[in-house]
């Protein structure tokens, strides 16, 4: 096995060897199998509950692996849905151009981390203040364009249309001669679900590399880890930026689902959600973090489907009871109190063994 | 011998309090220094001004004949300069093992970093406790871990800032040897330290440091016979 797949497993993520990866493969393969079995209604809900996973994942990297509580990530979530729906209205489905549109809504969020990361990191701007900043970025920006209903907020053909959100930009379009391929409902899914196996394991890699060792150690001690000569800002910044992009895969695909991006999607409740999915799972780990967001995602949408006001609520309730019983997250507690009851088991189970010819 | 690292009039002013106020050092390469002298001397400070934690607020730092006043302090430690902090600052959350990697990779890789992590468990005994948390470590084990990390980047300088505070007579003893040891096998080191025994076992050469300036220099015997420095410093031990 090369070296960098090695890391699919380490230190930094809970879950390894052949037993994990077979239950990770018979999900993933029974997920992809989904659509053949249930409706379009289904399809398009189980695509929504992955959508989110990206800006999760991203914040796990940055909150949980290197410490950095970021209260804003749907500032670039916003940002990249925006982007796509500005340029594949202007530039229309032909060719190459909604790939190109979906390139440029990560790459703007990309420019924007850089942007902010760098007058944060580089100004020590330190714990709670990167939180006070990054969400007062993500609110600047959903006023901003909640006040854009008037017909002068026009790029080229695109209106930006203010707090009623921005619609019918046309979905991912792939030249195929006669019949270009559509990415709409199925399809659509298989895109999302690749990606998000993609994104994770991909996530493991990086965690588990000697990178992912330096993040945990800046998170640990910052300035231990600057004394053993690693250049903090910059870890910090480059993982703010990875996870902002991560941010705005959210924000393009969520904008693909449903074809519309709205200025509440960068307002204080949307902010609030993916805090409470990282950290319900367990924000030190990109698994715990995946199972929680696709979880509570489900679960909130449950709850809507019952009365709207009472599934934030909810979540309020389901972040204060993790926070007071299980500051690590649900699923990285009860992970490690089995890991410690099997220790605790071999142990006796070796002191057994060993004391028999005595017996 | 040429000195390794060098301040030239460095003084460091908070408020109205001078903490160093015109220190002139030089460390010979190869040498093994201790610098006491009584609470708030500005022992410690005058570390963090080598390394970089504090801008000094006159005066200039030369390392390896450089002068890196002005440079950020991860590169410093690049430039082989490295230090174990007085509260012991390892990753305490950690297992023992992966404080040992992350201080390692900065200078091995693949086998060549098993094999020095193999060495430094062994050189701090705590081979046993590999995978406990380092946080789970007696105060003395956490000091060790830290000086394994400090050690694990083959500095040229190596500062040791009360490498054996709250530890027992017999820690402080194999941490004397310790440093000795590191220092035959020609690592130039500084350590501040409190405890004379510990001082007497380890150090050619002393400074004394006192209201921030340097106070006395020499061998611990000629130290000890100076009365003014009995009178500020070791009396009160």
């Amino acid at each position: 096995m090369p070296r960098w797949l090695a890391l699919l497993d380490g230190p930094q993520t809970l879950g390894s060897g052949r037993a994990f990866w077979f239950v990770f493969a018979l999900i993933v393969l029974v997920a992809a199998l989904l659509p053949t079995f249930v409706n379009a209604f289904a399809v398009t809900n189980l695509t929504y509950f992955l959508v989110w996973v990206f800006m999760a994942l991203g914040l796990s990297l940055i909150w949980g692996y290197a410490g950095i509580l970021s209260f804003g990530q749907t500032a670039f979530f916003g940002l990249a849905g925006y982007t796509y729906g500005v340029i594949s209205i202007n530039l229309g489905d032909a060719g190459l151009w909604t790939w190109f549109a979906l390139l440029m809504s990560l790459v703007l969020p990309a420019v924007l981390a850089v942007v902010i990361g760098y007058f944060m990191f580089y100004g020590g701007v330190r714990d709670v203040f990167v939180g006070i900043v990054t969400l007062s970025i993500t609110l600047v920006f959903e006023t901003f364009m909640a006040q854009t209903a008037g017909p002068e907020w026009t790029i080229g053909s695109a209106r930006l249309n203010g707090f009623n959100g921005m619609s019918n930009m046309p979905p991912l379009t792939f030249p195929w001669g006669e019949n270009p391929i559509i990415f709409d409902g199925p399809s659509f899914f298989w895109l999302v679900l690749g990606l998000v196996v993609l994104v994770y394991a991909g996530l493991r890699i990086l965690v588990n590399s000697r990178f992912g060792n330096v993040l945990v150690a800046i998170r640990e001690n910052p300035e231990r880890a600057e004394m053993l000569g690693y250049n903090v800002r910059l870890y910090q910044l480059f993982v703010f930026v990875i996870g902002s992009v991560l941010a705005g895969m959210s924000g393009v695909l969520y904008t693909l689902w449903g074809y519309y991006i709205t200025p509440s999607s960068m307002g204080l409740t949307a902010a609030a959600l993916p805090i409470v999915w990282v950290a319900a799972g367990g924000r030190k780990d990109i698994t715990a973090t995946l199972l929680a967001t696709v979880l509570l995602t489900w679960l909130s949408q449950q709850l809507a489907v019952k009365g709207s006001q009472y599934a934030l609520i909810w979540m309020g309730v389901i972040l204060l009871v993790v926070v007071l019983f299980a500051p690590e997250g649900l699923f990285v507690t009860v992970w490690k109190k089995l890991a410690d009851r099997r220790r605790l088991r071999q142990v006796t189970t070796a002191r057994k063994t060993v004391s028999l010819p005595s017996a | 011998m040429a000195a390794i690292l060098q301040t030239r009039g460095l003084k460091k002013y908070f408020g109205g309090l001078r903490a160093i106020n015109g220190v002139d050092l030089a460390i010979d390469e190869g040498e093994l220094r201790c610098l006491i002298g009584p609470n708030g001397a500005g022992k410690s400070t005058l570390f963090k001004l080598i390394l970089g934690s504090y801008r000094p607020s006159e005066g200039a730092i030369l390392f390896k004949g450089e002068d890196i006043t002005k440079l950020q302090p991860h590169l410093r430690v690049q430039r082989g300069m490295s230090i174990k902090f007085q509260v012991p600052g390892i990753f305490l959350e950690l297992p023992v093992e992966q404080n040992l990697r992350i201080a390692l990779q900065r200078v091995h890789r693949g086998a060549a970093l098993d094999e020095a992590l193999e060495r430094l468990l062994e050189l701090i005994n705590l081979g046993h406790q590999r995978n406990e948390l380092a946080a789970s470590l007696s105060h003395g084990q956490q000091q060790w871990l830290e000086i394994a990390m400090a050690v694990a980047l083959q500095p040229a300088a190596l500062l040791l800032d009360e490498p054996t505070a709250g530890m027992s007579h017999e820690e402080t003893y194999k941490t004397g040897e310790l440093v000795k040891k590191l220092n035959a096998s020609g690592m130039t080191i500084v350590v501040i330290e409190h405890d004379m025994a510990f001082v007497r076992q380890i150090a050619k050469r002393v400074t004394v440091l006192h209201f921030g300036e340097v106070f006395d220099d020499g061998s611990l015997d000629d130290i000890v016979r100076n009365e003014d420095v009995v009178r500020i410093y070791l009396g009160k031990v």
